[in-house]
């Protein structure tokens, strides 16, 4: 049950990263491939895949906050935008689809000004410390959020702690909507949270803003699956953090399957000295895409109980 | 959907209040009394109830001016009758600036402290408030009332402008403009007290359109302008819809060509062109035939809230039957059954008489199945938007009209491709589809003759501030800005120009050496301006433009939908470099700040999904390359 994964490909973001081949069509349904331009290279991706699909394929890297394999891109972020030849604006790579013809410069001077903008304007209003991705990001587009000083509006508030599986620390929310589409129609249905308010103030709400256990709130966390920075945390994780006690270089990974229902979930348990700290499930996964129930994601509790004491 | 609510039940108010725009409910599945014998044990009707989801604003609308706020338990119900979880109620009804998610007083006082009345007094007259009434948001008149603060009202050419709206089983709306202390208090007392008129303002066509009525002047867009209570009759006698049957004799065909021949181009700002728009809906009419799910939509953006706009104001109060032969027209070439006019939420007199006109239309066969007994079905709703500037932008305008919060899409797909309800859709400007009758009336060659030979026909521009005579003044495309002003009167306030504000706050800054620049798409463009929404701003020399300035910035700071990072934070990161600029304030030189201020406006044109973000520097940027204002 401890069976360290591979640590080598041990990723260090607390999204999934997908692992293994997309299943592939059949045949008789393979759509048309279209050629297009990226960065002066020529690359052809199938018809109604987007300019990040043909970004990947050429082996630029493309950075990404809102976008997530198995949601509906929102394009809120705009950190992937790419200067597309003949539109006057930038585009978002991660929703535009190729069209035969097109040129994409995937670095340019206007793209990386954007980029690091979104970067700084980012950093500056939240607390992007446990965002995994934004160390790198910040440092290839030389992000300086100190440049508009201290006292400039942030999103910082207390962190919402309401019931005992995870916690909500919305100083750390980006606003990227992914865990409005995991808790509404990308994967759970449930619809407990949407987005509320508007402008600098817009933010994750229940309605009225009641606490999750009156809300339609089903605790399958699902939003915690797909949050690229940490707003939304396992109370488990929390907790180690706030003792300082939280560190994954000494935590190990095991792929199993959930034992509680027929469906056959796949888990990846996250633990740290023998103890389970953390339940995800991988995002390229058939089965799952990446979700899980209440059950799977939370109960686990029964593992750590000593033989002992269950008598 | 198997739904979740909170234990909040509605009052009975609250009740009435949704059940006058949805109708009763139908089971006790859908918010009635639950009857084990009707009802059986399980609900299948929820996505039927779902499929009406566009009725949320309009009950919404209808929740605010009955209780006064949104209550939770109107939420609850809310979502149950439409099927709607009650946290989306919630993010929709948080989005629009009118409705309050809190307890708040019945009488609320909006007083327009923006640009244009900023330079009419706004800020006496809020201070003055503020000693006899208490500070902006507090409850006043023992708690029944309370006064805030509000971005442009759209009643420029009167300024100082205020609002007054009172909740309750009647509830009324009254516009005081111009405003004084004394008007908004005795107003607000009279409120109180149930003593509110029953019309909440009138248009005085000496005051708003100091050109109506010249016998010397050949008026186009604006001849019909000048009664205070425009009727069908009135329109008909001279020569309303006869432009329409001309039409019906063309066909889309003709009335596509006619409208090309004359090169109209959207007067909303965009300056796109029309039949450009309705030949995309007309060449995918077959396939209206072959899918009868499919339908194409005509909107009329009436949701003018570009700061100094009040034009498309003036032409629905003052001609409300020409937006809708224009309509007509339009619908005819765009194949379209079904037309929304989507209306700014503060223009309560304009709701009135597009409302009205609507009905007279229908009861003269001039609307409905069989328009004019020629076959041609159309017919239109009229929908009132809630205190949002981004529901002007054509793909925020969908959502809101669908039911969802008013962020604006990514495009493509193009409007024309998958707009509202993601069908093919036109959206025109007002002041665009009162062209329409005129271009087809002469035809589209005559109609050509006038501007120049890019822009063409005639414009409506709105004169503000500094000026003699403010209103709505037409003229030919193509005569200069100078003359504009003096047709308005000339310079007002000390007689000395500083700048004059184009376009609206999506606009820029000119100086007094461009008052040549013909008003025209290329000319303004040229020196680096717009025309935009049909602003013109006049500040004399007294006018601190920094103030202005960042007022502007405040402006989208406020406005901003949230959706986009580069909008959502660089609008704010811009109005606090601006505050740092003013305040002499700067962490290392003020070009350092101006320089940050240029690069925020770079990625914020380049990298936001709309035209908000993608203008909410232009008019900052302008000012800053023109003057030297902070060195």
């Amino acid at each position: 049950m401890s069976k360290p994964a591979e640590s080598a490909a041990a990723p260090t973001a607390l999204v999934p990263i997908p692992r293994g081949p997309v299943p592939h069509a059949p045949e008789s349904a393979r759509l048309r491939e279209i050629e297009i331009q990226v960065d002066g290279k020529a690359v052809s991706v199938p018809e109604g895949a987007t300019i990040l699909d043909a970004a990947r394929k050429l082996g630029i890297e493309t950075p990404t906050l809102c976008f997530l394999e198995t949601l509906t891109p929102v394009n809120v972020c705009r950190v992937c935008v790419v200067e597309l030849e003949g539109a006057r604006t930038l585009v978002p790579a991660c929703s535009r689809k190729v069209e035969p013809g097109m040129s994409v410069k995937t670095d340019s001077e206007r793209v990386r000004l954007s980029r690091k903008l979104v970067l700084e304007f980012l950093a500056s209003s939240v607390d992007v410390s446990t965002a995994p991705a934004f160390p790198e990001y910040m440092e290839r587009y030389d992000a300086h959020p100190e440049r508009f000083g201290k006292d400039n509006a942030t999103v910082a508030q207390p962190v919402k702690i309401d019931n005992d599986l995870y916690v909500r620390d919305y100083s750390k929310c980006i606003l990227c909507y992914k865990c409005v589409e995991a808790c509404g129609i990308d994967a759970q249905n449930t619809f407990a949270i949407a987005v509320a308010g508007r402008g600098f103030t817009a933010h994750i709400a229940t309605e009225f803003d009641v606490p999750l256990p009156d809300s339609a709130c089903v605790y399958c966390g699902n939003c915690i699956g797909v949050c690229p920075t940490g707003a939304l945390m396992f109370k488990s994780e929390y907790d180690m953090r706030q003792a300082g006690t939280w560190d994954e270089s000494r935590q190990t990974r095991t792929d199993t399957i959930c034992p509680y229902c027929g469906v056959g979930c796949d888990l990846t348990i996250h633990a740290q000295d023998d103890k389970i700290v953390r339940v995800t499930s991988p995002l390229d996964n058939s089965v799952t895409h990446g979700n899980l129930c209440i059950k799977g994601r939370f109960g686990w509790q029964f593992v750590e109980v000593q033989p002992a004491e269950k008598k | 959907m198997d739904l979740h609510f909170t234990g909040a039940e509605p009052t009975p108010a609250e009740r009435a209040a949704v059940d006058s725009v949805l109708g009763d409910p139908e089971s006790g599945w859908d918010g009635g009394e639950r009857c084990p014998e009707l009802d059986g044990h399980t609900a299948s009707d929820g996505q039927q109830r779902n499929l009406r989801r566009d009725r949320l604003l309009p009950a919404l609308h209808a929740i605010q001016s009955r209780v006064g706020w949104i209550t939770p338990g109107a939420v609850n119900y809310t979502g149950l009758r439409l099927d709607i979880p009650p946290a989306e109620v919630y993010g929709v009804a948080s989005f629009y600036g009118m409705f309050s998610l809190s307890a708040r007083p019945p009488v609320v006082a909006h007083v327009c402290d923006d640009i244009a009345c900023l330079t009419c007094g706004a800020e006496g007259l809020c201070q003055e408030l503020e000693k006899q009434l208490g500070p902006a948001g507090t409850p006043c008149s023992a708690r029944r009332a309370v006064w805030q603060r509000s971005a442009c009202l759209g009643l420029c050419e009167r300024a100082p402008a205020a609002m007054i709206t009172r909740a309750g089983e009647t509830p009324r709306e009254r516009v005081l403009a111009p405003a004084s202390v004394g008007d908004i208090v005795s107003a607000l007392n009279d409120a109180v007290e149930d003593r509110m008129p029953a019309q909440p303002d009138s248009l005085n066509a000496q005051l708003s359109v100091p050109q109506a009525g010249s016998v010397d002047l050949d008026l186009h867009l604006l001849r019909r302008i000048g009664s205070s209570n425009p009727s069908l009759e009135d329109y008909q006698r001279q020569g309303g819809y006869e432009a329409l049957r001309k039409a019906l004799d063309l066909g889309p065909d003709g009335v596509i060509r006619e409208v090309a021949a004359a090169k109209l181009l959207g007067r909303g700002g965009a300056a796109f062109p029309a039949a450009k728009k309705w030949e995309a809906l007309h060449v995918q009419r077959h396939l209206l035939k072959e899918n009868p799910g499919r339908k194409h939509y005509l909107i009329c953006n009436a949701d003018e809230s570009e700061p100094g706009t009040f034009k498309d104001r003036v032409l629905m109060e003052g001609d409300p039957f020409a937006v809708l032969e224009g309509m007509t027209i339009a619908a005819l070439a765009a194949g379209a059954e079904q037309g929304y006019i989507y209306l700014r939420g503060e223009y309560p007199l304009a709701a009135e008489r597009m409302q009205r006109a609507i009905h007279e239309a229908r009861h003269a066969d001039l609307l409905g199945d069989n328009v004019l007994g020629r076959g041609l079905k159309f017919d239109i709703e009229l929908r009132r938007g809630a205190g949002a500037y981004i529901c002007g932008e054509e793909t925020a305008l969908f959502n809101s009209i669908e039911g969802y919060r008013g962020e604006p899409r990514n495009k493509p797909p193009f409007p024309t491709q998958a707009g509202l309800f993601r069908q093919p859709t036109v959206v025109n400007n007002v002041e665009t589809l009162v062209n329409v009758p005129l271009i087809i009336r002469e035809g589209g060659a005559a109609y050509a003759k006038a501007g120049t030979a890019n822009s063409i026909g005639y414009r409506v521009f709105c004169l503000s501030g500094h000026v003699v005579r403010p209103g709505v003044y037409e003229i030919a495309m193509g005569v200069t800005l100078r003359s504009l002003i003096e047709l308005a009167g000339g310079v007002g306030g000390n007689g000395r120009l500083q700048a004059v504000l184009l376009g609206g706050a999506a606009g820029a800054f000119v100086s007094p050496k461009e008052l040549d620049t013909p008003l025209t798409f290329e000319d303004t463009r040229a020196i680096g301006a717009t025309l935009g929404s049909g602003v013109v701003m006049l500040f004399d020399d007294s006018v601190d433009l920094k103030k202005i300035l960042l007022r502007i910035a405040e402006f989208f700071r406020h406005e901003t939908c949230g959706q986009c990072v580069p909008c959502r934070v660089g609008v704010v990161r811009q109005e606090e470099a601006l505050q740092r600029l003013v305040a002499g304030k700067s962490f290392a030189t003020a070009a350092e700040d101006i320089n940050l201020l240029r690069q925020m406006g770079q990625a914020m044109r380049d990298a936001s999904i709309c035209g908000l973000g993608q203008t909410a520097s232009t008019a900052i940027e302008s000012a800053l390359s023109r003057w030297s204002l902070f060195s």
